[in-house]
């Protein structure tokens, strides 16, 4: 069994690894301040990935009536994270590299004084940001490429990007779901929401039950995407329309600030008056 | 604790086996990955499928070995004779960290270094050789992939198609698309994947290192047995007494055996039956018809199309006419009527046989993908504090470079840029960066004193002994 490993990049950067978790670190302020933040997310680290894994069977079943009662903080924010999606199937590791973001970054910031911050854990990103401070986040999807100017004076802290080709399972066929948010948790479940509702039945799409493909998947029998061939142009449109409109209640629910998603080279965008919508495509 | 490890018998039936390198215990199906994309079940066995790091993080500074697939020639933990290939090393870049792995051994009494390394190659593409005698595509003309310019159509070798792929400029002088294609067909190419090109003006060829081309949905059986002159040269004695006249169509030179050399030389009569096309030498003419996928990588499928007049101060009636591709796929048999016209009949069985050794002759069509990239730059850092010296030793054939195991050619001139053929490496021997650029596996081997000598960081060189102890490591004897 390998442990948590901890490393400096040749940039400065701090990467964090245990198992599935992969964060990349980078904290800017004062070099002691800075160096102090990245002490404490190695702290931290250590005990992240033993803590989820010992609640790990209720972490992956789906939320219904009742809320979940986990001890962990990282499985709480996931638990907290996926709770206003209970009406449909959802289980709290939908937001599980989101919540491991948001946990490390809180250590991080802890008695510190940062400019900036952020925890990437495999694209899904936590962001701290004094007041003042702006941070430019790339966002690469087929045919959608740019970048967005998060500042301090808007509500996202959170990145998250979910879709079929990506590690996790994915119910929809979007080749992905950006979600900026308030948290990096938050995003995830959203982004997860997002690109499942992306979808549509042809042919060309094959999905297999994921438990076929994972037998420790938390979703079970259902019907995961495996591969998408090329899709008729009206039905790209209608998929992404599917989408737009999951995102658009989303958001005028509160829980997303804005959302891009992208299907064979095209893509809708939702957001009002944000960052994604003031987004440059490339 | 254990039995919750334990699989269930219908678990491990179904060959799922229980990964134990993080607490999350992953049980992994056949061909699949852990929650990590780290780990693997292949056949069976637990792997760390590496270029997935690389993938992830390419700028990793934590270096792990990683059990990826590799050549040893030895056994576990005898040491000598076994190779580290680069395959899973990882890399960092820049590179002027000293390299992953540099491992010392002795062979043949001497004290030996290799330099384990995976080069990330911003500057690569393939060189693909194409077994067919069938029209691709004019020179220079674009060769795409899903819609994207992915490189060119080069020149025709001897029964050989020729194309350059990828390169700099499309993996990065392009739009990010034509980059982000364009890495994709090259590592799928390197690993030896199918992959499908179209070629504009062109076909559409399917190209698979080791494999025949699949040209226009057709797949190529066989190389052309030689031109269709070499063909006469090759076949005319054993026409002679059996034939008056033959034909063997081919885009690049038709032959033609009472007017070739070879006839000629074996006293046959003329038969004054005139093809189309430009006359190069006696017997033989150039563009007898347009390239395309009949008959010798002609557009031709009625052979008699070739024939321009049959002049009747030369020619007889009852004349007998073998008209015969260059790989003996496609024949005819004819004979003159009282008007001189040709009319098909069949085939006595000398010909028949004669043909058939035409085919014989031809050897399998396949596509033959060779690695080329420039082992520049900062990659050199990683081998020694004096990249250029390394350039050097190379040079001096003191420093010698495979990949995956396999020798690389390293072209004359300045820079270390190689070439290997793919083949013969380990599977999935490529990964890549999002860059994008591909990463291959790249391994310097050289006299520990030379190594020393070049300004290399010996104190660094770590025993292979101490590799196999320290690293899970996939023993790989018996792949190519």
């Amino acid at each position: 069994m390998t442990g948590a490993v901890a490393a400096r990049l040749s940039d400065g950067r701090l990467h964090l690894q245990h198992g599935p978790i992969d964060l990349l670190i980078e904290a800017f302020g004062a070099p002691g301040e800075v160096e102090g933040a990245y002490r404490q997310a190695v702290d931290r680290f250590g005990d992240i990935l033993p803590t989820l894994v010992g609640e790990l069977p209720l972490l992956r079943r789906p939320v219904g009536d009742a809320y979940p009662l986990l001890r962990g903080p990282v499985a709480r924010r996931m638990a907290e994270s996926v709770w206003p999606y209970r009406d449909i199937f959802i289980t709290p590791m939908a937001a599980v590299a989101g919540a491991v973001a948001d946990e490390v970054l809180q250590a991080m910031r802890a008695g510190r004084v940062l400019e900036k911050a952020y925890v990437n854990n495999g694209g899904d990103i936590a962001i701290h940001l004094a007041p003042g401070r702006s941070l430019r986040a790339g966002i690469f999807a087929q045919a959608l490429d740019g970048a967005v100017e998060l500042t301090h004076d808007r509500p996202v802290r959170g990145i998250a990007t979910s879709g079929w080709r990506g590690r996790s399972f994915s119910l929809g066929i979007a080749d992905s779901a950006t979600v900026l948010a308030t948290t990096a948790a938050a995003a995830d479940a959203a982004a997860t929401v997002i690109a499942n509702a992306v979808d549509v039945d042809h042919p060309a799409i094959e999905r297999r039950p994921a438990r076929e493909l994972d037998p420790d998947s938390d979703l079970i029998d259902r019907q995961v995407t495996v591969a998408v061939g090329t899709l008729p142009r009206p039905l790209v449109d209608k998929a992404l329309a599917y989408g737009g409109a999951e995102a658009r209640r989303l958001r005028l629910r509160g829980l997303i600030d804005s959302a891009a998603v992208s299907l064979q080279g095209g893509w809708r965008i939702e957001a009002a008056g944000t960052a994604l919508a003031e987004m440059r495509i490339g | 604790m254990s039995d919750e490890l334990a699989l269930t018998d219908a678990e491990q039936k179904a060959g799922i086996i229980r990964c134990d390198a993080c607490p999350v215990l992953c049980r992994i199906r056949p061909g699949r990955a852990g929650a990590c994309d780290r780990y693997a079940n292949e056949d069976g066995k637990l792997v760390r499928v590496d270029p997935l790091v690389l993938l992830a993080k390419p700028d990793l500074a934590r270096v792990a070995f990683v059990e990826g697939s590799s050549n040893w020639a030895g056994e576990l933990g005898k040491g000598e004779g076994a190779f580290v290939t680069g395959i899973g090393a990882t890399t960092t870049y820049p590179d002027y960290k000293p390299a992953p792995f540099i491992v010392s051994s002795r062979h043949k009494g001497v004290d030996m270094v290799t330099v384990v390394t995976e080069g990330i190659f911003s500057y690569c593409g393939v060189k693909v050789k194409i077994d067919t005698d069938r029209y691709l595509g004019p020179e220079q003309a674009t060769v795409r992939v899903k819609g994207e310019a992915v490189g060119h159509v080069t020149t025709a070798e001897y029964g050989s198609q020729m194309l350059s792929l990828g390169g700099v400029h499309h993996l990065t002088g392009g739009s990010k698309k034509e980059g982000v294609v364009t890495c994709d067909a090259l590592l799928a190419l390197c690993n030896r994947e199918a992959v499908e090109l179209a070629i504009d003006g062109g076909s559409t060829v399917v190209v698979q290192s080791g494999r025949p081309p699949v040209v226009n949905g057709q797949r190529e059986e066989r190389m052309r047995v030689g031109c269709g002159s070499a063909a006469i040269g090759m076949f005319a004695p054993q026409w002679k007494d059996h034939v008056d006249e033959v034909i063997v169509v081919d885009d690049h030179i038709t032959g033609v055996l009472t007017e070739h050399q070879g006839g000629r030389f074996l006293d046959m009569k003329p038969a004054g039956i005139r093809v189309r096309g430009r006359k190069s030498t006696p017997g033989r003419y150039f563009q007898v018809a347009e390239p395309g996928l009949g008959w010798g990588g002609t557009n031709i499928s009625d052979p008699l199309d070739i024939i321009e007049k049959i002049d009747a101060k030369q020619a007889w009636p009852g004349l007998r006419l073998l008209m015969v591709s260059t790989t003996g796929e496609q024949s005819g048999w004819f004979e003159l009527d009282g008007n001189l016209k040709p009319k098909p009949k069949d085939m006595p069985e000398p010909v028949q046989r004669v043909v058939e050794r035409i085919a014989e002759n031809c050897e399998p069509a396949l596509c033959t993908v060779l690695f080329m990239a420039g082992a520049g730059g900062s990659l050199r850092a990683g081998v020694t504090e004096n990249p250029v010296r390394l350039t050097r030793s190379v040079r001096q054939t003191l420093t010698k470079v495979t990949l995956g195991g396999v020798p690389a050619y390293v072209w004359p001139g300045g820079g270390i840029t190689l070439m290997v053929d793919v083949e013969g490496m380990p599977e999935k021997s490529f990964g890549y960066v999002p860059t994008p650029a591909l990463v291959a596996p790249i391994e310097f081997t050289l006299r520990a004193d030379d190594y020393a000598a070049l300004g290399g960081y010996a104190s660094r060189a770590v025993t292979l002994e101490d590799v196999l102890r320290g690293q899970r490591v996939r023993i790989d004897g018996d792949s190519k």
